[in-house]
């Protein structure tokens, strides 16, 4: 996978090996990773930035004060 | 390639949240603990009872603070090499190192910085509890606002750049996206809840401790994640001989030293030599 270039200028002309850079990752293949995983992440996100604030899936406040520094560096809004 | 580039994501994600949380501790940890005093003065003058902590400060400021950044370094990685996988190679021709440091770059403005600078972080004791369901909304949506603003903007320069040249075009991006970070923040409410004779300068630290801490974390992340893709791009070209290709901005130096008729010491050199 080498593309050739020509490199030197118009004064001398060259060419070197460059290599190819690889293919995208095709949609097909992303789509199952992104959704499965997205959601996965996007809920480790939400327990350190939002549970037991505005709202709550597992009861009491235990979740909030573990993590209350992280949240509140981290900008999101604590309470 | 897909679960490499999430898995990649995650460990950089890992690392980049262990530098945030070492700066975190330094530059923001001071200032939680005086916005603390703070709130316990407030509670003896207005002689309320200070609620008694779950979990006690020694925890929630060393390891509660160690996991939270940690955790939310490892699912912003996560995400953020699943945005790789996406973007990459079909956002432009960069390689992996350009990609990865511009996509770190857009989640940091678009995520962060965004919904950051109308709703700002707030110290313990500023913010009322009344209204975090409120402002937990607001929040969210100007995340959503800033993640939508970066995706049209890189949509409206790939769209508009063989009609308009690359100058042209990304001036028409960055006022596409200017234009609706603007109309979102003159549509939605301010907050001001903070509380009287709070100290300005406290506020104005913990602020900037806040932007350095996302900073660090996006930046590592963009950095390593993209040191990590060129490592394995290059182990995967290897010649046949096991000697490793030079790298592509490598070329360029050696397309100098190569060219008839330059005057580096290496070019001269090289021709008495032949």
């Amino acid at each position: 996978m080498a593309a050739s270039v020509a490199v030197g200028g118009a004064r001398a002309a060259r060419e070197v090996d460059v290599p190819a850079l690889p293919r995208p990752v095709s949609a097909g293949e992303l789509l199952p990773w992104a959704l499965f995983f997205g959601v996965l992440l996007l809920l480790l996100l939400y327990f350190v930035g939002a549970e037991q604030g505005a709202a709550s899936l597992v009861g009491g406040h235990w979740v909030h004060e573990f993590v209350h520094d992280a949240r509140h560096v981290l900008a999101f809004p604590c309470h | 390639m897909a679960r490499t580039y999430l898995v990649r994501g995650m460990l950089a994600g890992l690392f980049a949240g262990l530098c945030a949380l070492g700066f975190a501790k330094l530059g923001a940890e001071p200032q939680i603990k005086r916005a603390e005093r703070f709130e316990l003065q407030l509670d003896l003058q207005l002689r309320r009872a200070a609620p008694r902590p779950l979990v006690s400060r020694q925890v929630q400021d060393t390891v509660g603070l160690g996991t939270g950044i940690a955790v939310a370094g490892v699912a912003v990685g996560g995400l953020y090499g699943l945005a790789f996988a996406g973007a990459y190679r079909r956002m432009g021709n960069s390689r992996a190192e350009v990609t990865a440091i511009v996509l770190a770059a857009a989640g940091f403005l678009g995520l962060f910085l965004v919904p950051f600078l109308k709703y700002p972080s707030n110290p313990p004791s500023v913010g009322n509890p009344d209204t975090i369901g409120h402002r937990t909304a607001l929040y969210f949506l100007l995340v959503a606002v800033g993640l939508v603003s970066v995706s049209l903007a890189v949509m409206v320069k790939g769209r508009s750049v063989a009609r308009l040249g690359t100058w042209n075009a990304s001036l028409l991006a960055v006022a596409t996206f200017v234009a609706l970070v603007v109309l979102s923040y003159v549509v939605t409410p301010g907050v001001d809840e903070v509380p009287a004779g709070f100290p300005a300068t406290l506020l104005w630290k913990f602020r900037m401790a806040s932007i350095g801490t996302q900073a660090v974390l996006w930046g590592t992340l963009g950095v390593a994640f993209g040191a990590l893709t060129e490592r394995h791009e290059s182990s995967r070209r290897r010649r046949p001989d096991g000697s490793s290709p030079p790298r592509a901005h490598d070329e360029v130096v050696e397309k100098v030293m190569v060219a008839p008729g330059a005057t580096s010491s290496r070019a001269l050199r090289s021709s008495s030599d032949g």
